[in-house]
């Protein structure tokens, strides 16, 4: 589903991933971990087509298409979905239109009709109720007043609404409470299929209990320096980075 | 500014020919304080980006004696907003087009000519006409006295409430360079109630159509009244309005201008807080690109204590246009427990665009609530990627975006069909769609 050959990429100048190599299947679960600073974050903007970020050598192969030729617009419709980290507050925007637009130019882009407001709606209540996200929140602006909780709730919901093909989350656990993990956790492994796969960027084993993974990376210093199985985050969990550097 | 005065001077006759004495009265004085005055100069504190000689030096055509014969507004510009139930009145050129067919206002409402007003209602026309442009106006305010030819008065007498919304649309066209200078009265006495929206339109793009408006409100104790303007004309067009407003106690006004599409336009606002609780919105909206300048001066005088005055002002900005907005707060020595709230937001689309913001507070008491707050940006580019990231093309979130940005100045108004219409019209802007509104159904 997605290759990934010797990627280099920069931001302001400044070389952040330093010839890094992934290979993704269908139906995988991939987890990666690494200190701060090793370029997990940059990797996920760069697979989004974050205008900061430049790509300066190497190729992304997703579906059989060069990804870092395509504007992130056309990323999304091709499948690429990121959990934001930090997801944006859009004041006036509400969620009905801001989704309703999104899935729409998706359904455009695959010659589909779009949707009509009765189907719209529909569709809408389906996927809240796998995040299990407030009604009231879809008639407000798009994350405005939402609680951190509610916002990752609100990625994932994103993700139901759009179903990607790969779905990247990113440090979609920091910031949540128990409560809250578990039922983003239950969100994301709902939408699990064999056509469809996921990259998990956590710094920590504790998402990984509810999210279990097929393969575990360690990125540093901008590579990938180790994968192995799920048992690896119990390992890292245990002894930290260092032992690997 | 001497052609004028030499055209007032020889032309006196026919400027006087087809209006009411009791309008005519006001010339003179008017002439005086013009000649003292001048039009306000460029670059002067209060005119620092629009320069009203040089919009008016050109050799104009008035439109004097003039009748509207030969066409029918109703069928040249079937102005028709879908859900918007409403008395409509025309004024073209100037001139108030006056129809046979009765419109059924409740008892004593007077909706109609400013000359009709003058012969029927001499007593009110003499206490209210001029009070407010003769003291607190400029040289535009004299000029427009001197040359007015006709206009339109609103006057709801004590307790009346006027339920349909009432509407006026202006209409300017012709064949070569021309000014009108039209005039307005609103008079709302004790507990009246009425909204009134006036929609600005030229019908031809060619000559350079310029308008002089000044409007006069008065709103007695516990009147309310709704004004909402909306410009849409073309890039030869000068618009230069003066709106005078004076609010009696725990009297309400909206007014609410929203500039569509224009050439050059400025609009002056003094409001006068004179009766305590009185409350004032003040709401503006501008969409301008390519080479259009809108320049919206305020001023708002909280004379007396408890009154309320609350300003928004947004800005789309395009291409080589320019906005400017300045506003003036100035609060009394004794009007205490004054709440006053300022805000002016501008969206700039391409580096070549300007916006000059000026807030002025003048504060001279001591027990009162005052902000003001002034931003002028870009699209927030990690608002735009969020957008992109979920399939979203840039142009079309960029649009959600800046049609999200005219969100609170829309929602401040209180007709419906006039805040659906104008959602649809924002958007075919934003899209560069044609705008005609003739026949807009």
């Amino acid at each position: 589903m997605l290759t990934i050959k010797d990627l280099h990429a920069s931001i302001n100048g400044k070389e952040i991933l330093k010839g890094l190599d992934l290979q993704i299947n269908a139906g995988e679960v991939h987890a990666i971990m690494g200190p701060n600073g090793s370029g997990k974050s940059t990797l996920s903007a760069v697979l989004v087509g974050n205008p900061a970020y430049e790509a300066t050598k190497g190729e992304v192969i997703f579906e059989g298409k060069n990804l870092l030729e395509m504007s992130p617009e056309e990323r999304s419709c091709w499948g690429i979905f990121l959990s934001f980290q930090y997801p944006v507050e859009i004041p006036g925007v509400s969620m009905v239109n801001f989704m309703r637009t999104a899935v729409n130019e998706h359904r455009k882009r695959r010659g589909e009709t779009p949707l009509t407001a009765g189907e719209f709606l529909k569709m809408m209540r389906e996927k809240q109720s796998i995040v299990e996200l407030d009604k009231n929140l879809v008639n407000r602006s798009v994350n405005e007043g939402f609680s951190g909780g509610e916002k990752k709730r609100n990625e994932i919901f994103q993700m139901a609404m759009l179903e990607p093909k790969l779905a990247i989350l990113d440090e979609t656990d920091s910031g949540l409470d128990i409560d809250a993990l578990r039922i983003v956790a239950n969100g994301v492994n709902q939408l699990k299929r064999p056509d469809n796969a996921t990259i998990v960027i956590t710094h920590y084993q504790r998402l990984l209990d509810y999210i279990k993974p097929d393969v575990v990376h360690v990125l540093y210093n901008g590579r990938i320096i180790k994968t192995g199985s799920p048992e690896l985050a119990l390992e890292l969990e245990e002894k930290g980075y260092d032992w690997l550097k | 500014m001497q052609q004028y005065i030499d055209f007032f001077k020889s032309q006196r006759q026919k400027i006087d020919e087809s209006c009411a004495p009791l309008l005519n009265a006001f010339r003179e004085k008017a002439f005086e304080s013009f000649q003292r005055l001048g039009f306000p100069a460029y670059q002067s504190e209060d005119y620092q980006h629009t320069d009203i000689a040089g919009l008016l030096k050109d050799d104009f055509g008035f439109y004097l004696n003039h009748a509207v014969t030969g066409i029918n507004p109703r069928k040249v510009f079937p102005c028709n907003v879908p859900n918007l139930n409403s008395f409509k009145h025309f004024v073209v050129n100037g001139q108030f087009y006056e129809e046979q067919t009765a419109m059924n206002l409740p008892q004593g409402v007077f909706s109609g000519s400013l000359n009709t007003f003058a012969k029927q209602y001499p007593a009110l026309f003499s206490r209210y006409y001029n009070r407010q442009a003769a003291e607190k106006g400029d040289g535009l305010a004299a000029f427009n006295t001197m040359f007015v030819q006709d206009g339109y008065v609103l006057y709801v007498p004590e307790n009346v409430i006027v339920e349909k919304p009432l509407q006026l649309t202006n209409i300017s066209g012709g064949n070569v360079n021309s000014l009108v200078n039209r005039r307005m009265l609103i008079i709302l006495e004790q507990g009246a109630q009425a909204k009134l929206l006036v929609c600005d339109h030229t019908t031809d793009e060619k000559p350079i159509l310029a308008a002089t408006q000044v409007v006069e409100i008065y709103t007695g104790e516990n009147a309310s009244f709704d004004f909402y303007e909306m410009e849409e004309s073309s890039l030869n067009t000068v618009r230069l309005t003066a709106n005078f407003v004076q609010q009696a106690a725990s009297s309400s006004v909206i007014a609410n201008n929203i500039t569509l599409s224009n050439g050059v336009t400025r609009n002056n606002y003094q409001v006068d807080l004179t009766g305590k609780q009185a409350e004032t919105h003040l709401l503006g909206m501008a969409i301008v690109d390519v080479q259009q300048k809108i320049d919206n001066f305020t001023l708002i005088n909280h004379r007396v204590s408890d009154c309320q005055s609350n300003e928004l002002f947004k800005y789309i900005l395009d291409d080589e246009a320019v906005g400017t907005f300045s506003g003036r707060i100035i609060v009394a020595k004794d009007a205490q427990k004054t709440a006053a709230y300022q805000n002016n937001r501008n969206l700039l689309g391409s580096n070549n665009c300007r916006m000059y913001s000026k807030p002025q507070l003048e504060i001279y008491a001591d027990d009162v609530k005052c902000s003001h707050g002034m931003t002028t940006g870009q699209l927030d580019e990690t608002v735009l990627f969020y957008m992109r990231s979920r399939g979203i093309p840039k142009e079309e979130a960029a649009l959600l975006l800046k049609f999200a940005f005219t969100n609170d100045v829309i929602g401040g108004i209180r007709l419906e069909g006039l805040r659906d219409r104008l959602k649809l019209l924002i958007e075919k802007r934003f899209r560069g769609e044609s705008l005609k509104c003739q026949g807009c159904i």
